[in-house]
């Protein structure tokens, strides 16, 4: 009977300071005026550089918009993303939902047909095109023409190589380390490759992929498979460190992605290219505001601002670099070039006349519709995910990957 | 954490030891609980104002949010989503007190589940649209509970012929269902390595509620377990066999038989979940489809002391704090690790006061009372 009492005493006592606690803070919220509230919903956390740059965007934008905003973290592809979609509208009372994977789509477009009055932002689906959904929209960005520009910087720096006699110039080999064979990696090294040729016409490159995007210690064996091919300079198509960390290691350098890599790799690290998510949630946060239609497929380009490139680290970097990227990128935006331009590439010793590709999402990838015109691919013309995925010459597939 | 053996002085008694203790009444054992659940729930007020810089109201009117929506405002839709969470977790539960009661420590639930959840897909996918949708969901039904049962039946017959340890064989058996399910969503995924939403076989909604049929089914399942343990001939010999298997020969219980009749009805409701899983919820399938629930609903089996209505509380509580904190930690923006944090915490504080409840600590100064 003591012991109950005791018992009883502790529990009447942290009551008591909770009810202080609570009585202290004042509950009179001005609740009144009425802003606008972003959801956002993330695979993964901050420990993933894909959602860690979609974080800060989120942020910065919402900061600099002024808005509102609630996030869910760690949602699977599964059921759980149209939960979360439901609790951001039900609960926080979001107005517009935006998540950040491939695989949420499907059920994104659910939640989309559920809530009508709630706009909803994917990026990197392709769905949205042919959904008929009105309030489901896609994005992605030109992102192809940023590896284009870190090519660039790729084969500067394979040219200082061979006139340094480090290599010659038949030996001019590149490594990257992709994570999956489908059209987003394929159209990323495919650009990555051809920025490099247009300054060093020998290049060659072979690609491995992890299956996964996201494994440290497979990204690492595939860097260091590649520098062990012979490869002399390594680029990457995966979110975590392991292919610079191996360079790094192994003294290669690395043309990274999704960020700077400086900090873990000063003596290699030459330049990265990335998406910057934030102009799209301003233009998305924008729309809602004045009421506007959000574009189906929105595509961010250099333009924008969506398309960046990180600095030049000029202690790794070829001299000239950051000229010869400037002059490229005026090149790009004015459109006198074209990153898939069909007369810088042929496709088993031949030169492409038509590519089909698989623009309307079905379960095949039966090819669909037309997008070479007047000798260029259009990438992200015909919806905002890329689709290219030709295996050109020049480029060598040690293995393939599709999940 | 018993002192065996005083170093120090020379008549050999401990600073203190651990007496099983059996006086202990009900109701002062469940005293003991709902304090341990109460102080729990104050700890993590106070946890959530010095990570949150909300104070300690705030903190559980979030909490509150999180796991029930803004209920007060006539929106349901979030209890809906709360109550299937807590159905899920129960079935898990219930399908594995009957292998615990017995003793047969059955770790496979993650197996069990998927396997059912498989054959569900499967049917859906095979079958959907060259049936109706009442008979495809009786397919379902069978083949999901068969396949639950048969994940469950394999590791069973070993252990009853060859005395296998069940732990491994089902933790190992959850691997290979893993496995299985890794290379159906990549073979009928596609590139894009996700199953869209499978439009055919899907539970019935009832009005704008996606998951009533899910809790209903839950509902029965836990009330057929209460009576099939507490007053069937089958639920007295698992709790014999479950005390000693000796005894349970004695008297003539057939042992192996239990072991594996026990295991096939485990397996099969694993099955039934997983079916809930994929026809009532996700309509798609993953690896991650039970999400580690199916060891959560381990503990939620012992806590409930093996009475399913026990575990409807348990199953309550822990849910209403795996959203509730998963709220404060969005919110705060805290990383999503906080609310496996706390709910392991409120977990861990659970299992310690059932030691308490059991056992007593008596110091060396208490001469007068009897060593055990």
């Amino acid at each position: 009977m003591k012991n109950l009492r005791k018992v009883l005493a502790v529990v009447l006592a942290l009551v008591m300071v909770a009810t202080v606690f609570a009585a202290c803070g004042d509950n009179e919220k001005p609740d009144t005026q009425e802003k606008l509230k972003v959801g956002f919903i993330f695979l993964h956390d901050e420990n993933s550089t894909y959602d860690k740059n979609f974080m800060d965007a989120a942020k910065a934008a919402c900061e600099a918009m002024g808005v509102d905003y609630v996030q869910k973290t760690q949602i699977p592809e599964s059921k759980d993303c149209y939960d979360a979609a439901v609790a951001l509208i039900e609960t926080d009372g979001c107005d517009v939902i935006f998540a950040d994977s491939f695989g949420h789509e499907s059920f994104l477009i659910e939640a989309a047909k559920k809530y009508p009055d709630v706009q909803f932002c994917h990026a990197t689906g392709t769905q949205a095109h042919t959904a008929g959904v009105a309030n489901f929209h896609n994005a992605f960005a030109s992102i192809y023409e940023g590896r284009y520009l870190a090519g660039v910087a790729a084969g500067l720096k394979l040219n200082e190589m061979i006139e340094a006699g480090k290599i010659t110039a038949d030996k001019a080999k590149m490594g990257y380390v992709g994570a999956f064979t489908f059209a987003e990696v394929m159209s990323g090294y495919t650009s990555f490759y051809l920025g490099a040729k247009s300054v060093c016409p020998t290049v060659t490159m072979d690609v491995k992929f992890t299956g996964s995007w996201y494994d440290e210690k497979a990204e690492k064996e595939a860097a260091q498979a590649l520098i062990a091919g012979g490869c002399v300079l390594i680029s990457q198509h995966a979110d975590s460190m392991g292919a610079p960390t191996a360079c790094e290691t192994a003294g290669v350098p690395n043309v990274s992605y999704n960020g700077s890599t400086l900090a873990a790799c000063p003596n290699t690290f030459i330049v990265s290219s990335r998406i910057n998510w934030q102009p799209y949630f301003e233009y998305m946060i924008k729309c809602v505001q004045e009421g506007k239609a959000i574009d189906t497929d929105w595509t961010g380009t250099i333009e924008t601002g969506s398309v960046v490139l990180t600095d030049v680290n000029t202690s790794v970097a070829a001299a000239g670099t950051v000229e010869k990227i400037a002059e490229v990128k005026a090149k790009l935006q004015s459109g006198e070039i074209n990153v898939f331009d069909t007369a810088n590439f042929t496709v088993g010793g031949k030169a492409v006349t038509s590519f089909v590709a698989d623009v309307d999402t079905d379960n095949d990838f039966t090819p669909d519709t037309e997008v070479l015109k007047d000798g260029v691919i259009y990438e992200s013309d015909k919806r905002s995910a890329p689709y290219f995925n030709l295996e050109i010459d020049g480029i060598t597939l040690l293995d393939r990957n599709y999940g | 954490m018993m002192a065996n053996k005083s170093t120090m002085k020379t008549h050999h008694e401990p600073l203190f030891h651990v007496v099983k203790r059996d006086d202990m009444s009900a109701g002062k054992a469940w005293l003991v609980r709902i304090s341990t659940i109460v102080i729990s729930f104050i700890f993590i007020g106070f946890v959530s104002m010095v990570l949150t810089g909300k104070n300690f109201g705030e903190a559980f009117e979030t909490m509150f949010l999180g796991a029930f929506g803004r209920i007060f405002d006539g929106r349901m839709t979030m209890l809906w989503k709360y109550l299937q969470d807590v159905a899920i977790l129960l079935a898990l539960s219930l399908a594995l007190t009957p292998a615990f009661k017995m003793k047969f420590w059955n770790c496979g639930a993650e197996g069990q589940t998927l396997m059912g959840g498989l054959a569900s897909i499967i049917c859906m996918i095979e079958l959907g649209g060259k049936m109706q949708t009442l008979p495809l969901i009786a397919v379902i039904a069978v083949s999901s509970i068969a396949a639950g049962a048969i994940w469950g039946l394999i590791p069973a017959i070993f252990k009853a012929l060859f005395n296998t340890n069940e732990t491994l064989f089902t933790l190992m058996m959850n691997y290979i269902a893993t496995q299985i399910i890794a290379y159906y969503v990549y073979i009928k995924g596609g590139g894009s390595n996700v199953i869209n939403p499978v439009p055919y076989g899907n539970f019935p909604t009832v009005g704008d509620n996606d998951y009533f049929v899910n809790i209903v089914i839950v509902a029965v399942i836990t009330i057929l377990m209460f009576i099939y343990l507490k007053f069937s001939k089958q639920g007295y010999e698992i709790s014999v066999v479950g005390e000693s298997q000796n005894t349970a020969r004695y008297v003539g219980i057939n042992v192996k038989k239990v072991i594996i009749r026990t295991m096939v009805i485990s397996g099969a409701l694993c099955g039934v979940t997983g079916m809930l899983l994929v026809a009532g919820k996700d309509h798609s399938i993953n690896t991650n489809l039970v999400g580690g629930q199916g060891f959560t609903a381990i503990l939620m089996s012992w806590l409930g002391q093996f009475n399913p209505f026990i575990m409807v509380f348990m199953t309550g509580i822990v849910i209403f704090l795996k959203l509730g904190v998963a709220k404060i930690a969005d919110d705060a923006l805290l990383n999503s690790s906080f609310s496996e944090i706390i709910v392991g915490f409120v977990i861990l504080m659970l299992v310690g006061c059932e030691f308490f409840i059991h056992y007593s600590i008596k110091f060396r100064h208490n001469k007068k009372e009897v060593k055990a």
